[in-house]
């Protein structure tokens, strides 16, 4: 697996994401600076990690959507690459305009840095092949703003289309529209989540729940060749 | 120089939780029949056009591609 991480000044998850890219895939991943106008060639993922990029200024992943590397990140998404945005990569994605919504400041106003149980709703993609359908798993949550909202059309479109990869399921904590966790992009090739699966790949860190997505990465690109 | 205020602000229908929080304080300071409050923000841009039409579109164009996320937010457009 060719993998990418990008990261902006005031990201700080990209070295949890390249420890769990490895871990599953033996391969490590490139880091690419946000001020590049090029992706390295052939890569199978582009992953934004979390983090709090430009401090959050004006809305969380705003300017991080403008950053110049975003051009070929688009480009690379529109050519049907993989694409993997997590907390504030989610955030990017959705500013970006490459998934529908938003995430507003959490229902509950708090930031919430916790565990939270997910349930996989689509086991079918590259992300998610490792998991059962309706598996649950623990997740690490980290964030202010992750409350995914979008309009009745856009929520009713999702649903439709069975583009709700993954959905809380215990509590709804930060106020999240249909418990909406995670989304994917009408291809299902660009996801975006607000918890941490990179930060659960280790027992000694406080488990493996999260390896199954990046162990179906490693294996969807194996076999991509 | 044109200097343009631009007012932001969550859509009708969006969750605005800190004007809630507000909402809630200012009754626990004792003012009494405070109805919804809600929070925004507000831009001054300066732009170098003197045309007060353009200079209007311009903001547009900037609230429309950054300073506004439409999906969440509507904004308006004013000479400051």
């Amino acid at each position: 697996m060719k993998a990418a991480i990008v990261h902006f000044p005031g990201t700080n998850r990209e070295r949890d994401m390249a420890i769990a890219l490895r871990q599953a895939s033996g391969q490590r991943p490139q880091m690419v600076w946000h001020r590049e106008t090029e992706l390295p060639l052939g890569l199978d993922l582009v992953v934004l990690p979390g983090g709090f990029s430009y401090g959050d200024y004006l809305r969380c992943g705003a300017m991080a959507a403008q950053s110049p590397v975003m051009g070929a990140v688009r480009d690379f998404a529109a050519k049907g690459g993989h694409v993997l945005g997590v907390c504030n990569g989610f955030q990017m994605l959705t500013e970006a305009g490459l998934l529908p919504g938003a995430l507003l400041r959490n229902a509950s106003l708090r930031f919430l840095a916790m565990d939270c149980t997910m349930k996989v709703e689509r086991a079918d993609t590259a992300y998610t092949r490792h998991f059962q359908p309706g598996q649950r798993f623990k997740a690490t949550m980290a964030h202010g703003d992750g409350n995914y909202f979008a309009d009745d059309a856009t929520i009713e479109r999702l649903e439709g289309e069975n583009r709700v990869v993954f959905r809380y399921d215990d509590e709804n904590l930060n106020g999240s529209r249909n418990a909406i966790a995670g989304i994917c992009s009408e291809n299902g090739r660009v996801l975006g989540l607000m918890p941490h699966p990179e930060n659960c790949v280790d027992p000694i860190v406080g488990g493996e729940d999260g390896l199954p997505l990046f162990l179906s990465l490693a294996e969807s690109f194996a076999e991509a060749g | 120089m044109t200097k343009l205020k631009v007012t932001v602000f969550p859509k009708a229908g969006v969750l605005d939780p800190q004007g809630k929080a507000i909402e809630r304080a200012l009754g626990n300071l004792g003012f009494a029949g405070v109805g919804e409050v809600r929070v925004g923000k507000v831009m001054v841009v300066e732009v170098n056009e003197a045309d007060p039409a353009k200079a209007r579109a311009l903001g547009e164009d900037m609230a429309r591609r950054l300073l506004a996320n439409t999906v969440i937010e509507s904004f308006t457009v004013e000479a400051a």
